[in-house]
């Protein structure tokens, strides 16, 4: 099977329309992170979660009311991936500080219904919440650092500012996404998230590899041609990692269970938009900078040009 | 000739293959639900027990499968859950002290993998089901206590000394003491010095007072603190191994924090209470000579202090305490048998029976005080800020006539029936040196643990085939061998997941599914390649050739960037990111083995040698 060769797409050519594209989406996200903002799951706010499971489809304001006579009136008590499955979240509790807050909420629910079954119970102190907020923002930054550094290393410091331009841009969009949705956005998402920078970080390298092999071989074409026909050259290769990879993504977010939903939701952004920045913002930055062979030049070259290299 | 491996690495893949098949292979057995029964004490693990177990079993109509004896005890397996939870309930209330029953996953592998050292991966709580703690030791209170230890000693060493003093006081980490003139100081100072050298103290001038300030080195708070850690830690073994739980995890994690998990325990109460209690006891003489209405005006007479009983009545007691929960090496929960109330049996070790041998030999006729020792975590709000603090909460429980000598062996009584069991247990587990709070909790409960079992390998396996099909459709013959690297890469993950004992968790899970839809792309990448190479105009053997030669470092480039994104996670990542970390990182690399070196060898096999016209690509 084979539909995306000899293409020849304008890519660079419609750079202006993406940009305005790309722009549009940056705005939504950055306006909605600001007004909105997120809705941080427990790993991050601190607080308890009980996730309990009954053995018919469960009333919620039954489960509220047993709750409040409890003595918890601020819970929030919603369905969880089954009618027969409730989650019970409290924020961190003033004035109180044990773990066992759970313990008595299902004691209570237990009261009403002995059938009632712990499915998951999580409490979070404020302090680990406020660690892992600030652990999870540095561990991005480090990634960000590294890969930036490695990508001066292996190519030029244009592609690398446009490989870097391009995660940004992912996680901009993919937060964005968790901010106008209103999904929980916990530590999965988080780890979600830096899977997306690995991934479109792979698809960019991908392209940039081409452009600067490209640059070598076409010495006469100017750059926005020699970028040109390196996303055509690479365009079915990056389709279809990209249609294997949502495949199994797909299988996650339908299959995987509640646990993993918004993880699955989050890479299943990510790769759609890592794709499309792999091939408009990363090499557009490259471009804007005046990237052309003479900058490539001095760059060692491996494995490219050595035909008859055993592997 | 083009497209050949030398036979050393056809070999050196065969071997690669056949390990990771062995590894993988326990896998495919899984793992039964048993129970594992040891013993402690006096019991032991012989064919006695084996017959009672047995009996047990069979008179409540519970099917087992295999009952097996080794080293550490006897392991009994089930077919289900159910029968495993209902055995554990019967065989821990009917064995007896003297055994231990705690709840296993055995592996189900047949010995000769065993031997082999493979065993399957190690699920995460988030899989199994189970218990998982953060806790924090307050080594705050820990620094205090040392402090008013350090002005007791001091109070003591002067009184030795005849220096005399105005005041002995706690302040800001450090021990202040007062002096009425110079000399005083002087000779406080030289009498210190001579007992406690590794005291820095520092002379000050104020208000016409002369005063001596007693304070650690950084190095000793750091050496108190992490000797407190250590000690909850090995206090925190004993209580689980009392609670009977099965592969138990106790691990420190940073300066003053304690990880916990306990697989496949569900009453997350229970635990709780028992793993963070920090009740003890202390004994100590009441004092007799003087009157408890003058010390409730405030008037405490030296070397003592007030305390409350628990219906509320103050009581004097000394300061000097005969012994604490420390000395006692064993207590069991019992009744008194002339009254019938709760007691606690307790016995001393060498040490504390010789000192309550002394005291009470001298107090015959006196009155003995047991206090009741408990921390509480509590909040207060300080600039507006909240703040946990640990209180300490101190109750007499217990007066009695010394009426003989007492020594190693005797009974408390004054408790509640339930409060007693609970302080027999933390008595013979040890006493907390550090109160110790729960930061963080995420329990799973076992049906939670099974759905996400499902859950993941239906995603694993659902994604997997929808990959295997596009692929053999989009590249037919090159296709198939990418699926076989596909397959392997997913039987090599496995396998290198089994042999470190890694925690696979469900975000682990995840790394995996992610793995397999990424692992193709080096084919692809390699693929691709073959076509426009082929459509150059070149001949089959050399697209092959250069297909490969020129995908190489594209190859590695994207695969080192992605695997610095997972190795970051890894490092700065904590609990569920690290699990998907470890599977996405092992994916990588095993990707790259099996997407280049294993299709080469595969197409290799294929083509070598031969006139080719047309590729299946």
């Amino acid at each position: 099977m084979q539909i995306f060769q000899n293409t020849n797409y304008d890519f660079t050519g419609k750079r202006h329309y993406a940009l305005f594209l790309t722009a549009v989406l940056l705005i939504i996200a950055v306006v909605s992170l600001a007004t909105r903002g997120l809705n941080f799951g427990l790993d991050f706010t601190g607080g308890t979660l009980l996730e309990v499971g009954y053995s018919e489809p469960a009333e919620l304001d039954e489960i509220r009311s047993a709750i409040g006579r409890a003595g918890y009136d601020n819970a929030v008590v919603q369905h969880f991936g089954s009618s027969r499955d409730v989650m019970i979240r409290l924020a961190p509790q003033e004035g109180q500080i044990n773990a066992a807050l759970s313990d008595d909420i299902l004691k209570a629910l237990r009261a009403e219904d002995e059938s009632v079954e712990m499915r998951r119970q999580e409490f979070v102190g404020p302090q680990i919440g406020e660690e892992l907020r600030d652990d999870g923002g540095l561990a991005m930054l480090i990634a960000l650092a590294f890969i930036l550094i490695y990508v001066m290393a292996r190519f030029e410091w244009r592609f690398a500012v446009g490989s870097i331009a391009a995660l940004i841009h992912d996680v901009v969009i993919v937060i964005g996404f968790f901010s106008v949705t209103q999904m929980d956005f916990d530590l999965t998402v988080l780890a979600a998230v830096l899977a997306v920078i690995g991934y479109s970080l792979n698809d960019t390298i991908v392209v940039f590899d081409r452009i600067r092999e490209n640059f070598l071989r076409m010495r006469k074409s100017q750059p926005p041609e020699v970028i040109n026909t390196s996303l055509n050259q690479t365009l079915s290769r990056t389709v279809v990692t990209s249609l294997t990879t949502l495949l199994v993504v797909l299988a996650m977010f339908f299959l995987g269970g509640e646990m993993i939903h918004s993880f699955a939701a989050a890479l299943l952004v990510g790769i759609i938009i890592g794709t499309y920045s792999s091939i408009y913002v990363a090499s557009s930055v490259a471009l804007a900078l005046n990237v052309n062979s003479a900058n490539l030049i001095p760059v060692e070259k491996e494995g490219a040009d050595q035909p008859g290299h055993e592997l | 000739m083009l497209n050949q491996y030398p036979l050393w690495k056809y070999l050196l893949i065969l071997l690669i293959l056949v390990t990771g098949l062995v590894y993988a292979l326990p896998n495919v057995y899984g793992t039964d639900p048993s129970i594992q029964i040891s013993a402690t004490g006096e019991g032991q693990v012989d064919s006695a027990a084996h017959h009672r177990v047995r009996e047990l079993l069979e008179g409540n109509d519970i099917p087992y499968s295999r009952i097996t004896l080794d080293e550490q005890g006897m392991l009994v397996r089930f077919a289900d859950v159910d029968e495993q939870l209902k055995a554990n309930d019967i065989l821990r209330s009917e064995m007896g002290d003297d055994y231990v029953a705690a709840m296993n996953l055995a592996p189900a592998a047949p010995s000769w993998l065993t031997g082999l050292g493979a065993l399957p991966m190690y699920l995460g709580l988030d899989l199994r089901g189970g218990l998982h703690f953060l806790m924090e030791v307050d080594t705050d209170t820990v620094m205090e206590q040392t402090y008013e230890d350090m002005s007791n000693e001091m109070r003591t060493i002067l009184r030795e000394a005849k220096v005399r003093y105005r005041s002995v006081t706690q302040k800001d980490g450090a021990v202040e003491l007062r002096f009425s003139s110079d000399e005083e100081r002087e000779a406080a100072d030289t009498a210190i010095s001579a007992e406690r050298r590794d005291l820095q103290l520092i002379e000050q001038e104020r208000n016409g007072a002369y005063y001596l300030v007693a304070s650690l080195a950084d190095s000793a708070i750091t050496e108190i603190k992490k000797a407190a850690v250590k000690q909850n830690i090995t206090t925190l073994r004993n209580r689980i191994n009392e609670l009977g739980v099965a592969e138990p995890i106790v691990q420190r994690q940073g300066e003053e924090r304690v990880v916990i998990q306990l697989p496949g325990v569900q009453d997350s109460a229970q635990v709780k209470t028992v793993i963070s209690a920090t009740a003890t006891l202390e004994f100590r003489l009441v004092d007799v000579e003087n009157d408890v209405r003058e010390a409730q005006r405030g008037r405490v007479p030296f070397g003592s202090r007030l305390y409350e009983e628990r219906n509320g009545d103050p009581i004097l007691l000394k300061k000097r305490v005969i012994i604490t929960g420390e000395r006692i090496t064993n207590a069991t929960a019992g009744f008194d048998e002339e009254s019938g109330s709760p007691a606690v049996f307790v016995n001393l070790d060498g040490a504390g029976a010789s000192r309550m041998a002394s005291v009470t030999k001298k107090n015959i006729g006196q009155p003995m005080a047991v206090v009741f020792i408990e921390y509480k975590p509590e909040i207060t709000h300080e600039d507006g800020e909240e703040k946990v603090v640990t209180r300490k909460v101190e109750e007499v429980i217990n007066v009695a006539t010394i009426r003989g000598v007492l020594s190693k062996r005797f009974q408390i009584t004054g408790l509640e029936p339930n409060e007693s069991s609970e302080l027999a247990l933390l008595l013979r587990a040890g006493a907390l040196a550090a109160p110790i709070r729960i930061i963080e909790e995420r329990t799973i409960g076992p049906s939670m643990g099974q759905d996400n079992i499902n859950q993941g390998t239906s995603s694993v396996l659902i994604g997997m085939i929808l990959v295997l099909a596009f692929m053999a459709f989009w590249y037919r013959g090159f296709g198939l061998v990418a699926n076989v690297a596909l397959v392997t890469n997913l039987v090599l993950i496995v396998a290198v997941l089994s042999m470190l004992q890694a925690t696979l968790t469900l975000p682990g899970i995840a790394g995996i599914v992610l793995t397999v839809g990424m692992a193709v792309d080096a084919n692809v990448l390699i693929f691709e390649r073959i076509r426009e190479e082929l459509q150059n105009g070149n001949s089959p053997q050399a697209s092959i050739s250069s297909g490969y030669a020129k995908a190489l470092s594209t190859i590695a480039d994207a695969n080192i960037t992605t695997l610095i994104a997972a190795v970051v996670l890894f490092v700065f990542g904590t609990g569920p990111i690290k699990g998907f970390a470890i599977t996405l990182s092992i994916g990588i690399i095993t990707s790259m083995f099996t997407a280049i070196m294993g299709t080469r060898a595969i197409v290799n096999l294929a083509v070598a040698g031969k006139k080719l016209r047309k590729l299946s690509i």
